[in-house]
């Protein structure tokens, strides 16, 4: 008898049986009823896509790639997967100059660091915001995140040869965030690292990981940039055993599945080399590595796993790390969306599903009311603080506090 | 990463197993491969004929409220089915004619529901069926727009006052009002609230997968799970099995990679061919992390029953253990690995048998882990 042993389709698409799991955990459906759902977007769509192209919908970019229908479907199917890849291969509309703006991460960075404070005392005000809406449909009431006006590869630079005096060294893929946005949490990881014994580096001139190019349908510059990392990657040694850290779990998760499963950019090689911080920290720890805590620290956490560090598997790593800090009240919170998606809950027509689809993970942190939120993601940081007024922080900021 | 105790499945049978250990002050871990046979659940535990306080007491703890009342539940298709044990939302009737005159609410476009089944199912009971529509809410009323239970449910846990109000509305001199199980997804107080409001008897009849209150069910068991100190790794899937002798030592997941899960003891509850507990193709059926012997007919031929409602042999198909429910590999049982749920093949779905073996075996297990040290 012949007999083929494994499915050869694309994102295992022809595993899918129809079972709608998918769509109970799939967050924009709960909210937005004209966006088609994850299986009816996904495979139930692709078999018709295969047959013909027309029937690709305007509708899936709706989708804000999210992965819970990937994380809750039994069959592996890579369902979110399916719907990005119709809308790179089958969307071939420009996207609008909104979308060019809100996905040019590394761009808005360079820009806007010189000139930090006059761009964030115009971007706080209510005029600007007004403008913005009305012209480029940014919602008004979005918080925009603040710039820095030293970016962390300055600051790192000017250390370069203290962090060299460390016999182990790491890399660190710190994204547009860190470097534009947040150098304090880059400087945090140096801290900790450094109090393990490991210096930091710098990666050859990285770019956007592109995961916003990705949404915004801008594949080719993704592609673009996806290369460079990768080439970056490989010259720092990823593939020689030179481990690559990170503090963003959508990077994270970009450089390690999205290049190959949706960009077609090989990074086998290097794969196993990217990894969160929390993991490499705890692994520390768990082998016997030793910190000195500040004596007396207590702090009350509620812990949120981003979307995209539950796709990776991976917040076992930051929880168990948080917990491993002497005076943390831990809480872990449910897992559920916080609507932000990266660039999607600033548009201004996706804004009320964004925080209809938040709501009952901003309730439950109320109910908590922790001193700080702990995360790995920083859209997840900037939808909590704007829609609770809680602090969010990344584990590694928290451990850096609790250290001496 | 070290536990007490590893779990492969988070359904019913692994989150049962994973609260019992962590209230017994054990750690575990669950490692889950996608969503589960919850999603499908009628909400009725047919097989148990009893209550057992330990159940109710776990559920409890979860919020999760149960009643014991043995009589006959209605099906999605309008017959009855014995059953004692249900979550509090489903109805049990001492007898199948649980009222003189009922009115059946249906809601337009929605395909998962069977009303005219339904009055056919009640009409033979001598219940005497009128059918009424409800009306959709305006995020519904568009066509084109997907209508499944998750969708519906939502809705009506925001809006069940304009669904009392319809009702009222509606309803002449029927003693009961039969409504599609679309409520109680988040909030679970919602089914009483339609109970005390509509001047009837209530009775909620199941619909197409997802099942709601299953889903409710799933939600509540992981949270008082994670409550408890339980690590639950979601979208994750167990690979293999390092082996000593007769013990497994430690398993081998996809994202953890590197990282095992090492414990005392192993909890195979990872469900049947439909959660890929156990794998298949032309040729043999087998389990695939720790390579467990399954009990199937070698001729193949034998699988399938062409009769496609009768019978199915392929679901008596499992995983073979000592009485002690240690799976045999190779004819010799590991001594630390216990098998539960529906890997254990044997289940019968037309009776409903699934969730009295996953509870049953998940005590069984955890009873003797406790035992050991």
């Amino acid at each position: 008898m012949k007999h083929q042993e494994k499915t050869v389709s694309k994102h295992n698409f022809e595993e899918c049986m129809k079972c709608t799991v998918c769509t109970v955990y799939c967050p924009v459906l709960q909210v937005n009823p004209r966006y088609p759902g994850p299986k009816q977007a996904g495979p139930d769509g692709e078999r018709l896509r295969l047959k013909d192209p027309y029937f690709f919908h305007y509708a899936l970019k709706y989708c804000m790639n999210c992965k819970r229908c990937e994380v809750a479907c039994p069959s592996g199917v890579g369902v979110a997967e399916l719907i990005q890849s119709a809308r790179i291969k089958y969307d071939h509309s420009a996207p609008k100059l909104r979308d060019r703006i809100l996905a040019s991460t590394d761009l808005m960075g360079k820009l806007a660091r010189p000139v930090a404070p006059l761009v964030n005392g115009v971007t706080r005000l209510g005029l600007t915001r007004s403008v913005l809406d009305a012209t480029l449909q940014v919602d008004h009431r979005r918080v925009f995140p603040k710039y820095r006006g030293r970016s962390f590869e300055y600051l790192l630079k000017r250390r370069a040869r203290e962090q060299a005096m460390f016999l182990e060294q790491v890399a660190y893929f710190h994204g547009c965030y860190v470097n534009y946005n947040n150098p304090q949490l880059g400087l945090d990881l140096v801290k900790v690292l450094n109090a393990l014994g490991v210096g930091v580096q710098l990666l050859d001139k990285e770019k956007c990981c592109g995961i916003a190019m990705i949404t915004n349908g801008m594949s080719a510059q993704a592609r673009r940039n996806a290369e460079h990392n990768i080439s970056c990657l490989r010259k720092a040694g990823a593939a020689d055993g030179m481990k690559v850290l990170t503090t963003s779990s959508s990077c994270t998760m970009t450089l390690r599945d999205e290049y190959p499963n949706l960009l077609g950019v090989d990074n086998a090689d290097v794969r196993d080399a990217v990894q969160m911080a929390t993991r490499f920290v705890f692994e520390r720890l768990e082998a016997g590595a030793t910190l000195r805590f500040k004596p007396g620290y207590h702090k009350k956490v509620a812990y949120h796993v981003p979307c995209h560090m539950e796709r990776l598997g991976w917040g076992v790593f930051s929880e168990r790390m948080l917990r491993m800090i002497p005076g943390v009240e831990f809480t872990l919170l449910d897992s559920a969306c916080c609507g932000i998606a990266g660039t999607y809950g600033f548009k201004k027509e996706n804004y009320e599903a964004s925080q209809a689809i938040g709501e009952p993970l901003f309730e439950q942190i109320r109910a908590v009311d922790p001193e700080v939120v702990a995360c790995d993601c920083e859209t997840c940081k900037w939808q909590i603080e704007m829609s609770t007024g809680y602090r969010v922080e990344n584990p590694i900021s928290i451990l850096a506090d609790a250290i001496l | 990463m070290r536990f007490d105790t590893v779990i492969i499945g988070g359904g019913l049978a692994g989150l049962v197993a994973g609260i019992s250990l962590q209230q017994a002050g054990r750690s575990t871990a669950i490692v889950s491969t996608g969503q589960n046979a919850l999603h499908f659940f009628s909400g009725s535990f047919e097989s148990m004929l009893e209550a057992p306080e330990r159940l109710t007491a776990l559920f409890a703890g979860a919020g999760i409220r149960v009643h014991y009342n043995p009589g006959f539940r209605l099906t999605p298709l309008g017959t009855f089915r014995e059953a004692a044990l249900s979550l509090e939302d489903i109805s049990l009737f001492p007898e199948a004619k649980f009222a003189d005159k009922a009115l059946i609410a249906c809601v337009p476009g929605y395909l998962d529901y069977f009303s005219a089944f339904l009055a056919e199912g009640l009409e033979k009971q001598g219940i005497q069926c009128r059918l009424c529509s409800l009306d959709l809410p305006e995020e519904l009323q568009d066509g084109s727009v997907e209508r499944r239970s998750v969708q519906l449910a939502r809705l009506v846990d925001r809006d069940w006052k304009k669904i009392v109000q319809q009702i009222r509305l509606m309803i002449k001199d029927e003693d009961a009002v039969v409504l599609p199980q679309l409520c109680g997804l988040q909030d679970a107080s919602v089914p009483e609230h339609l109970r005390q409001e509509i001047p009837a008897r209530v009775v909620f009849a199941g619909t197409m997968p997802p099942s709601i209150p299953g889903i409710r069910t799933q939600r509540l068991l992981k949270r008082r799970y994670e409550v408890l100190g339980g690590t639950y790794l979601s979208g994750d899937e167990a690979l293999e099995a390092q082996v000593e002798g007769n013990r497994i030592m430690s398993v081998r997941t996809r994202n953890l990679d590197v990282h095992a899960l090492e414990a005392s003891h192993f909890i195979l509850a990872s469900g049947s061919f439909f959660s890929k507990g156990l794998r298949s193709n032309p040729f043999r059926v087998w389990e695939p992390v720790f390579g467990a012997d399954v009990s199937y007919a070698e001729d193949r031929n034998a699988w399938y029953n062409p009769e496609f409602a009768g019978d199915q042999p392929y679901m008596q198909f499992g995983v073979k253990t000592d009485a002690a429910l240690h799976a045999l590999v190779g004819g010799s049982p590991r001594e630390n690995l216990y098998v539960i749920g529906s890997v254990l093949g044997g289940t019968r779905p037309e009776f409903g048998s699934g969730a009295g073996l996953a509870i049953r075996s998940a005590f069984a297990a955890v009873d003797q882990i406790l035992e050991s040290l």
